[in-house]
């Protein structure tokens, strides 16, 4: 075994930007974790309890415990078939790049990672759901997927096992709408991404009907490293409870724009001015989104908080994915809301009221005040929208993701929002 | 709320109410009489939680002050909930809500065809958004051409998601959804086209504004509160739905759903929607003809009086005429010398399913039961188009063995996707013998295309599958399966009817349920055959006979066309030899137009009666408006001054026919009264009343009176809610919509206030005698040079009045004859040769139709009278 | 009529799938692969060969915004307009590709040689701006870069 890393997800990574093939990846002591579990007699439950025990908490965003979530799946003879496994390899989220770096580089590794977590949840067959625009990606997972065929890491009995999983690689036809876990079910389906009711959920009712888990592609990712060196190890890898490292990324007018697999916890600051070489010359800052689109903004005062969840939801905001997106001076804040919201209502699905009206609506008032048309009643328009797309109010987190870059930015950019108005044009224009 | 379910307490707003546990809160809040806005859910439909407008505040416990925003549609009625419809956060809630779905909506609520019964319009009163802060364009579509029935004005959309739901999701229709996605969702079809689903007229109701509105009423437009209506029962197939009739002027304007738990609940097909419009039809008999010159009601009434009494009369009295109407007639000319309005074969088989129902072992499940039921199986019946609403049944009838699995997940059956998600495509037992692939197939287990004597082998089979005791020839691997499914089922269901002229079908169903213990259903072949045939008759052909005898010279025939009964050389011959020919009908047809005496019936909605369903239930209707005079009730015309009223009718009816007498209760009589007074036919908004006649004389006339019924040809009268049995239209204060319907009903979706209109006849009544039927048909051989015509029905073509209706002809199938064979071309015209008839029709290839068999479309003239199935040749043209 | 070639893809990617029409979104992929976008006949005949009916498979479709319903030119330009990029100079690259091509989002150059669509963040943030040309993705652009990029699609 190779020594034990600090930096388990991208060790393997290549300066090149070429990939990890079969060969590679088992020289690296790649697919241990599989021979382990498959091999060391290993229960579903105790991979599961493996996982729960190194608090491995879902990387998509939301930070559910993975654990928690397999175990949710019915297990034995009388449950129901098949069961499914699918990563979520949507990547839409704005400002996110992390996904990508792990199927493009080292696509082993999460099948690694799909082959243990299908065996935690008996799945039979499993998907990775992969977003239309990352073909290199495609290629490089097809590649993989057959060979971890050829090798017999997946199809019948892997290794001689009892244990058999189908993995086939299916390419979106694009939307945000299905990275959330139910519109990717119906997109699966071959249907409208829109999103489905829970209960029941995922785990009991699932694809085609059946009990499924959908993780994140670094979650699964962590997986191998958690069966190989235990949850104490990976506990260590985090600064704080929330363990294991953690890809962060910055981009926006820093130095050094980029992704960088750091322990979790580690400080925006850090990873602001260490790992991102801190502004631009020229440029300052006034604030970030500290994990994708749909996070707070937040500003130099949270700059020294621990980017994990627990953290991270204390300051009002969220981790996220972990990518941030900086605003400097030079940047309209209003139009970059404009631009956020544009997103969000282009996205939509179209199913919930608050979030299909009220973000039409949102972004039409947001461009009529970067055009100088601003009103003065517009702000309380634009937050009491952002209030309806409160968690409850909408039917999906859409919205509700939607809301935190709203709502931030007019609590923490509201001179610039009143400027706008005041002065009946972009000051940035 | 009905005694079986579980009931919760929930706190609304600090006060106490029981509600169904079983059930969601806005389900309860509504059923409570609590008013709660709501889009995207509906009783038939369940929830989704899309449209977000039916948020309440709940709250974890009496110590919660916070509370949190919940839909109440997705949120369980469970025991001790706490919730709060008046919180100010949540009322305000509600009001952007709306204020969204507003924002593209049009200002055109003057023109739009659903202003003053919309349901947007209601809720958006009900949560006092009344200011549109939105100051940006709006979002337009273009509209499509939906075909003669249903109108589209896409720019009223508020994307409920309701008409997708109940067209793909309810209906089982594939032509319409949803397009695009954001603030821009199209509902519509892939390009302009008829609607192809049966029941696309349910849209016009289930759409929550004027996004789909009726296009017949388009064309004679009136609003709601200018129509006047009154409680009636389809007359197009023998299912009996109930419809609200709606009229202005002296035209029917439109039909609406009556909602009946116990029948058609919320939705009608579009037969029987859109097939009103024959009483308009310029083919109306409007005025009594004799030897084909108008005279007076008077003349008319002497001419048919003389007649009487000079000639020898036999009168044939009609399926699709009311009970009084045949009494009446019965009571005129003699029971001895009444004879039955159906052919011979016809008045058999559903005189058997009358004896099979009243005495055999089989209950008759009433429409609504028939969703219930987890395994069915079908001999015979082109379910959709011969008993349309039935289909509608059956569509859901398949979800009840895979609903199981969403029970045993837990997920509450109201959550409508949870549950199709839990249970995918995946239907319950439903089996198929029909002669020719039905639109029901694609939702069938299995289906069995073959002649009628085969389907009815098939069935004996089954029978003997279940039970060794049951007869069976021939080795049918079908059997064993259905008989299983039929076995495993906890409410297995058998429907049979007349439709193959067979007899034998009809006793293998029998042998089917009795030997599975299921329930039976017999369709009928129109709206009062079962009334008709249970009052008692001679054979048709005996009226025949009679004639040919010179027994009879005179012949009075009631709202019948006999061209549709017997073969064309026979009934020319009969009016031929018969002195005097005296019709009563609506519409001129080859009959009525050889009548000697033409008198002109009131239709069902110029006139009173009672019909009886093939459920074997006798409901009422009512006339709507007076009919420009001299037309009036056949009764009243055949009556002849002997009775005044209805309700004197129906007392001499039940003394001669005790067995009949039921029938009286299927509606409260004429002297029922609300708070003391009768129940207004039209709304107390009412606009046009004062004004239309205010050039001839500013004082307002007195209107009519109506002896017959508790009804009052005005808006004034009871402001309450009648009984079931009553209901002219649905109106409650702030629910101006069909939505009304809701403050009706016990619990919403369950049984009226008063209970469900209609009586049940007879209920089985099972007799000590209960063997089975042992005349099996031998195997069908097919001939040389030789077809069996079998018909084939046609929602759109094969009811005789409903092809009046415009927009039903523009559908209606034209004559064809459909064969499956190499021998002919698409297309191509051939002759059919059938019982001494020729016709030349073009050809229809059906790869479904069984070799051997070929179909000619049921009741299309010139085909209809034929008396299929026939054997007969089909001749290529040189 | 789908040719042999796209219905034996559409096949072996239906073998992934429980249910025929599940496949519906893979098979438009499949046909738009070979033909640049899915016609209303294309529809019509992945429609027929799926079972599904037109209208059923168009809603799918409309849905989606990787599935081209108009017709577009030999290649497409998707330029990312999300956060990263838009704050990086995503206008000005527009603005550029605009008046090179003599085209604005969503239309097709009149040589029928570019179809330029805007397209979600392409997960390249820290090296944006960002666009695809086909299946080729271009980062940290500038104008001169486009240009450059340009040329290379004939
Ligand atoms: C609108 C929306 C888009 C999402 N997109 C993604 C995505 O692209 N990738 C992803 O992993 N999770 C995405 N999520 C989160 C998923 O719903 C889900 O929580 C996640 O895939 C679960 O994986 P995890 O538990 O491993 O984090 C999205 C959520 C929402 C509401
Ligand atoms: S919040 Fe509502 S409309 Fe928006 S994406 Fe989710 S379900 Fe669709
Ligand atoms: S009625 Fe409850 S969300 Fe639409």
């Amino acid at each position: 075994m190779t020594p034990v890393t600090d930096k388990p997800l991208t060790k393997n990574m290549r300066p090149d930007g070429s990939v990890v093939d079969i060969r590679a990846y088992e020289q690296a002591d790649g697919y241990q974790a599989v021979r382990k579990v498959l091999h060391g007699g290993m229960t579903p439950n105790a991979v599961t309890d493996a996982v729960k025990d190194a608090n491995l908490r879902g990387r998509g965003g939301a930070g559910f415990p993975t654990g928690q979530k397999w175990s949710f799946v019915p297990l034995g003879n009388n449950a129901p078939t098949p069961t499914y496994l699918i990563c979520n390899a949507d990547e839409m989220e704005p400002g996110t790049f992390k996904d990508r770096l792990l199927l493009e580089r080292d696509p082993h590794q999460l099948i690694e990672g799909m082959i243990i977590a299908g065996f935690a949840i008996e799945a039979d067959v499993a998907y990775i759901f992969l977003r239309g625009e990352y073909v290199l990606a495609a290629e490089r997972l097809s590649r993989a997927i057959a060979e971890a065929y050829d090798a017999h890491y997946l199809g019948k009995n892997i290794l001689g096992s009892d244990y058999s999983l189908e993995l086939y690689l299916h390419l979106s036809g694009g939307r945000y709408m299905c990275g959330e876990e139910t519109g990717l079910l119906n997109a699966l389906e071959g249907k409208r991404a829109n999103p489905r009711s829970k209960p029941p959920f995922p785990p009991v009712v699932g694809l085609f009907g059946k009990p499924t888990v959908v993780n994140n592609v670094e979650t699964l990712c962590c997986v191998p490293h958690i069966i190989n060196h235990g949850a104490a190890w990976f506990h260590a890898l985090g600064r704080t409870h929330d363990a294991g490292t953690k890809l962060f990324g910055a981009s926006g007018k820093v130095k050094r724009p980029g992704l960088w697999e750091l322990p979790m916890g580690t400080t925006i600051r850090e990873i602001l001015e260490e790992h991102a070489g801190g502004m631009r010359d020229g440029v300052t800052f006034r604030g970030l989104l500290p994990g994708g689109a749909s996070t707070d903004f937040v500003t130099e005062e949270h700059l020294d908080t621990p980017m994990d969840f627990t953290a991270m939801a204390k300051i009002g905001s969220r981790m996220g994915t972990g990518t941030m997106i900086v605003l400097d001076d030079q940047t309209c804040p209003v139009g970059m809301t404009w631009n956020l919201m544009h997103f969000f209502a282009q996205e939509s699905c179209g199913w919930c009221t608050p979030c299909w009206s009220g973000l039409g609506w949102v972004e039409r008032i947001l461009t009529s005040m970067e055009d100088g048309q601003g009103q003065p009643g517009d702000l309380d328009k634009l937050a009491s929208q952002a209030k309806m797309w409160g968690p409850g109010a909408t039917f999906c987190a859409l919205a509700p993701g939607a809301a935190e870059p709203l709502q931030s930015a007019l609590k923490y950019f509201r001179d610039d929002f009143e400027r706008h108005i005041r002065e009946k044009r972009c000051p940035w224009r | 709320m009905s005694m079986e379910v579980t009931v919760a307490t929930v706190h609304v707003d600090g006060k106490s109410y029981q509600m169904n546990a079983e059930e969601n809160l806005l389900h309860g809040c509504l059923s409570a009489g609590l008013n709660l806005p709501y889009f995207c859910w509906h009783p038939a439909l369940g929830s989704v939680g899309a449209c977000r407008q039916c948020a309440v505040k709940q709250f974890k416990d009496e110590q919660d002050t916070h509370g949190k925003i919940v839909m109440a549609c997705m949120t369980p009625a469970a025991e001790g909930t706490r919730i709060a419809i008046h919180d100010p956060e949540t009322v305000a809630f509600r009001a952007a809500i709306i204020e969204g779905l507003m924002l593209n909506h049009p200002h055109d609520c003057p023109v739009c065809d659903e202003g003053g019964e919309c349901h947007l319009q209601d809720m958006t009163v009900m949560t006092g958004h009344d200011y549109r802060r939105y100051e940006f364009d709006k979002r337009t579509f273009r509209n499509q051409n939906l075909g003669p029935l249903v109108n589209h004005e896409m720019n009223r959309c508020i994307q409920c998601y309701r008409c997708v739901r109940y067209y793909r999701e309810y209906a089982g229709g594939r032509d319409l959804n949803a397009f695009a996605l954001r603030n821009t969702v199209f509902f519509g079809r892939e390009a302009d086209g008829v609607l192809e689903n049966e029941f696309s007229g349910n849209l016009v109701e289930i759409c929550p504004t004027g996004v789909f509105t009726d296009k017949t009423l388009k064309r004679h437009y009136t609003r709601k509160w200018d129509q006047q209506f009154a409680p009636s029962i389809c007359v197009h197939c023998g299912l009996g739905c109930n419809t609200d009739v709606g009229e202005h002027s002296g035209t029917v304007r439109r039909i609406l759903n009556r909602y009946n738990h116990d029948v058609n609940g919320y939705f009608l097909c579009d037969r029987g929607r859109f097939g009103y419009e024959f009483v308009n039809s310029d083919h109306r008999i409007r005025e009594p003809l004799f030897k084909g010159k108008v005279v007076s009601a008077d003349t008319a009434s002497r001419q048919l009086r003389d007649t009487l009494t000079f000639g020898k009369a036999i009168g044939i009295g009609s399926p699709r005429a009311s009970l009084e109407s045949n009494f009446a007639l019965r009571t005129l000319v003699g029971p001895e010398r009444f004879y039955s309005g159906v052919a011979d074969s016809e008045a058999k088989l559903v005189a058997l399913a009358i004896d099979m129902l009243r005495h055999g072992p089989m209950r008759t499940p009433t429409l609504h039961e028939v969703e219930a039921c987890d395994a069915v199986f079908v001999l015979g019946e082109d379910v959709t188009n011969v008993a349309p609403r039935m289909a509608l049944a059956l569509r859901q009838s398949v979800r009840q063995q895979p609903i199981e699995i969403a029970k045993a997940l837990k997920i509450p059956l109201w959550m409508d996707h949870g549950v199709r998600d839990a249970i995918q495509d995946k239907k319950g037992p439903l089996y198929l013998a029909t002669p020719y692939a039905t639109r029901l197939d694609e939702i069938a287990t299995a289906t069995f295309h073959a002649a009628p004597d085969e389907i009815a082998r098939l069935g004996f089979a089954v029978a003997h599958a279940l039970d060794p005791q049951a007869p069976s020839r021939g080795d049918f691997p079908l059997a064993g399966e259905i008989a299983r499914a039929l076995t495993h089922a906890r409410k297995p269901l058998v429907i049979a009817g007349p439709s193959c002229n067979s007899e034998a079908i009809m006793q293998a169903a029998a042998n089917v349920a009795m030997a599975a213990g299921a329930q039976l259903m017999f369709t009928a072949p129109e709206c009062n055959a079962v009334g008709a045939i249970l009052m008692g008759s001679n054979p048709l052909s005996a009226a025949f006979q009679a004639v040919a005898d010179g027994e009879a010279d005179t012949l009075i025939i009631l709202e019948n066309d006999l061209y549709r009964r017997a073969p064309r050389a026979d009934v020319d011959a009969l009016l031929h030899a018969t002195a005097h020919v005296i019709v009563l009908d609506h519409l001129v047809n080859p009959t009525s137009e050889q009548a000697e005496l033409v008198l002109p019936s009131g239709t069902f909605a110029e006139s009173d009666g009672t019909y009886i369903s093939c459920e074997g239930r006798a409901q009422r209707f009512f006339q709507v408006f007076v009919p420009p005079i001299p037309i009036q009730a056949s009764w009243r015309w055949l009556g002849q001054g002997a009775w005044e009223r209805l309700d004197e009718v129906l007392t001499a009816m039940a003394t001669a026919l005790p067995h009949l007498a039921p029938a009286r209760d299927a509606a409260p009589p004429a002297t029922f009264r609300m708070t003391g007074a009768k129940v207004p036919r039209s709304p107390h908004r009412s606009s046009g009343r004062t004004a239309v006649l205010a050039n001839i004389n500013v004082s307002e006339p007195k209107p009519p009176d109506d002896p017959d019924s508790p009804l009052a040809f005005s808006m004034e009268g009871a402001s309450t809610h009648p009984p079931g049995a009553l209901i002219p239209f649905v109106w409650s204060p702030g629910w101006n919509s069909i939505q009304a319907t809701n403050t009706y009903q016990q619990e919403i979706g369950g049984p009226l206030h008063g209970g469900d209109p209609g009586v049940r006849m007879f209920e089985s009544a099972p007799s000590n005698d209960q063997s089975y039927f042992s005349s099996i048909p031998s195997a069908f051989e097919q001939r040389e040079g030789e077809w069996l015509l079998v018909p084939m029905y046609y929602i759109f073509g094969s009811d005789e009045l409903s092809l009046s209706a415009p927009g039903i002809a523009e559908l209606a199938t034209t004559p064809h004859v459909a064969v499956n064979a190499d021998d002919f071309t698409e297309g191509e015209e051939v002759d059919v040769h059938c019982g001494g008839s020729t016709f030349r029709v073009p050809v229809c290839i059906r790869p479904d139709l069984p070799r051997g068999v070929a179909g000619l479309p049921a009741g299309v003239p010139p085909i209809a009278g034929l008396g299929l199935p026939a054997w007969g040749m089909i001749v290529r043209i040189p | 009529m789908l040719s042999t070639e796209e219905i034996s893809e559409i096949e072996a990617e239906a073998a992934h799938y429980p249910r025929r029409d599940a496949v519906c979104i893979d098979a438009m992929r499949i046909v738009q692969r070979h033909r640049g976008w899915v016609s209303d006949d294309s529809l019509h005949d992945i429609a027929a060969h799926l079972g599904m009916s037109v209208t059923d498979l168009d809603s799918v479709a409309t849905f989606y915004n990787l599935i081209f319903r108009r017709p577009v030119g030999r290649h497409v330009i998707m330029i990312c307009d999300s956060v990263s990029c838009w704050v990086m100079g995503y206008d000005r690259m527009r603005e550029h590709l605009g008046t090179r091509l003599g085209i604005g989002l969503g239309e097709t150059t009149s040589d029928n040689r570019f179809t330029l669509l805007p397209i979600v963040c392409l997960g390249c943030c820290d090296r944006a701006p960002a666009m695809m040309v086909d299946d080729d993705l271009h980062s940290d652009l500038d104008p001169q870069k486009i240009d450059r990029a340009l040329e290379t699609y004939t």
